[in-house]
């Protein structure tokens, strides 16, 4: 199954003190296992922009901007057998400490 | 209409007898061949159906628990022979091996797994507590939807889309049907006792569904007998047994629910006391279910109420308050200590329970401020916190008590 799990900042991060796992070990590791397909980071979100058509009319504006912290600011692509193993692949990734990861997966139509 | 025969009578109890265990064992599986949960409890709930209309003119078969798999399994290959593309499904159907799935045979590799993997399916912690639960109680358990609908005071049409809700996040998400293995065992473990524990109380509560601590004891013991050697598991079924075991003595005459001080302790079930002592025997590590455990067996074990050992309940509260901290347990922490060293002890833990404000509108913190306060010697104070507790408490017969208490102080 497909997951993109979107990595998200947090209001109220881990206060554990230990050390936070290496990103690039983390990506070269799920990348050699097969179960990373592609990731990224984002701009920060100032540099974000929306577009809206209505009435035939283009809608453009900057941002958008919300009161919230909490905002996506990466994301990867996963390959995995089922949701637990897409969990065991989120937990170790330093931001499911630092912020939360989203794990959501493709949209498969039903047969 | 047809007369009910004493063969229909006899059937029905067959059918009720077996069905129970049954339902999970033919559920579980068919959902690991075909994956259709819905598809699985139909059919499951066909075969009961089916066995009530046959069994009275047939006579109750030798392997009734084999007959009802055999039936369920033959409804499974019916509807899914009308779709072309479940061809897969329906060899591994016809090649599901049919013996006796009854009690003697439950240690069976197979069978066993299956209806673990449901359990754990069931209680998955990317499903919303509540649906787990009720996902529990229809796919393990049988309950009808209706009735869990009313246990949980909601429409049976708002229950259905609930259950069919859970059962497309399993589908969609990629929930596994699986036992998870190693490491991560001992990190599910605890939700499914968890779940296991709000079915319990859900039964026992005041206004509850009794029936369900039935199902969360016939649960706890298919589970311990699943996985044997998990203290955890132990020790919660002990704390149910115990807790059971006051069922009939919690209630006065008029349907009041009565402290256990108050209670008539000949009527406690002591034979499910004594199962609770040796299944608590052979735990040896104290995790949150065993401290409770230990906690609830001091009571039950107690000759009359001023016989209970409150300082070693003391003391287990103690243990508990550091290893799963909370404001009930700091609230139950507060109560043994008010028995074990005086009233004055009692409400100054209560006091450092209560600072946070989480249990500012739950009446039992109310009612024990306020027992605690009668037995410090301000009666005034007391009663005008047993009425403070009745307005908060939304169960009748809880309200009954607590003012009833009130004026008892008051004269």
């Amino acid at each position: 199954m497909k997951y993109m799990m979107f990595v998200c900042t947090d209001s109220e991060p881990d206060t554990d003190t230990a050390e936070l796992p290496d990103i690039h070990t983390w990506v070269a590791e799920n990348d050699a296992r097969g179960r990373r397909l592609d990731g990224d980071q984002l701009a920060a979100t100032s540099a974000a922009t929306t577009v809206r058509v209505r009435n035939g009319e283009l809608l453009v504006c900057d941002g958008p901007f919300t009161e919230t912290k909490e905002v996506i600011v990466g994301y990867d692509l996963l390959e995995c057998a089922d949701l637990d193993e897409a969990i065991e692949i989120a937990r170790t990734h330093p931001m499911a400490r630092e912020g939360r990861i989203e794990l959501r997966p493709f949209f498969s139509p039903r047969g | 209409m047809a007369d009910v025969t004493n063969a229909d009578v006899d059937a029905a109890a067959a059918v009720s007898a077996v069905g129970k265990d049954a339902f999970a064992r033919i559920v579980a599986t068919l959902i690991r061949v075909t994956g259709d949960w819905t598809l699985a409890e139909d059919c499951a709930q066909e075969a009961l159906t089916l066995a009530l209309e046959r069994w009275p003119k047939d006579g109750v078969p030798a392997n009734p628990g084999g007959w009802l798999m055999t039936a369920a399994r033959n409804r499974a290959i019916d509807v899914l022979r009308r779709v072309s593309t479940e061809r897969r499904k329906l060899r591994e159907l016809a090649a599901l091996a049919l013996t006796d799935p009854g009690p003697a045979t439950a240690r069976k590799e197979d069978v066993v797994d299956d209806r673990l993997r449901l359990i754990f399916t069931c209680c998955h912690p990317a499903l919303r507590l509540e649906a787990r639960v009720a996902l529990t109680l229809r796919t393990i358990c049988g309950v009808p939807t209706a009735d869990i609908a009313r246990a949980f005071l909601i429409s049976e049409s708002t229950m259905t889309r609930r259950l069919t809700r859970a059962k497309t996040k399993i589908a969609d998400a990629g929930i596994p049907y699986r036992v998870p293995a190693g490491p991560a065992l001992a990190e599910r473990l605890p939700g499914v006792l968890a779940v296991l524990y709000l079915l319990f109380t859900r039964g026992y509560d005041a206004g509850g569904e009794p029936a369900f601590a039935d199902e969360a004891i016939r649960l706890v013991r298919l589970l311990e007998q699943l996985m044997p050697d998990q203290p955890e598991i132990s020790a919660l079924q002990a704390l149910f047994l115990f807790q059971h075991s006051r069922r009939d003595a919690r209630r006065d005459a008029d349907g009041n629910l009565l402290t256990l001080d108050r209670q008539d302790r000949s009527r406690w079930d002591h034979a499910a006391i004594a199962e609770g002592l040796a299944v608590l025997a052979r735990t040896r590590q104290d995790g949150p279910y065993a401290l409770q455990a230990r906690i609830a067996a001091c009571h039950a074990t107690a000759a009359s109420a001023d016989a209970t050992d409150w300082r070693a309940i003391a003391t287990w509260y103690d243990e508990l308050a550091r290893i799963q901290p909370s404001p009930v347990i700091e609230l139950n922490r507060a109560v043994a200590h008010g028995y074990a060293h005086g009233p004055a002890a009692g409400l100054a833990l209560l006091a450092a329970a209560r600072a946070g404000g989480a249990l500012d509108d739950y009446p039992p913190a109310v009612a024990a401020e306020a027992d605690l306060t009668a037995r410090h010697g301000d009666r005034d104070r007391a009663a005008a916190l047993f009425r403070q507790a009745a307005d908060l408490s939304h169960v009748e017969t809880e309200r009954r008590a607590l003012l009833d208490r009130a004026d008892r102080l008051g004269s």
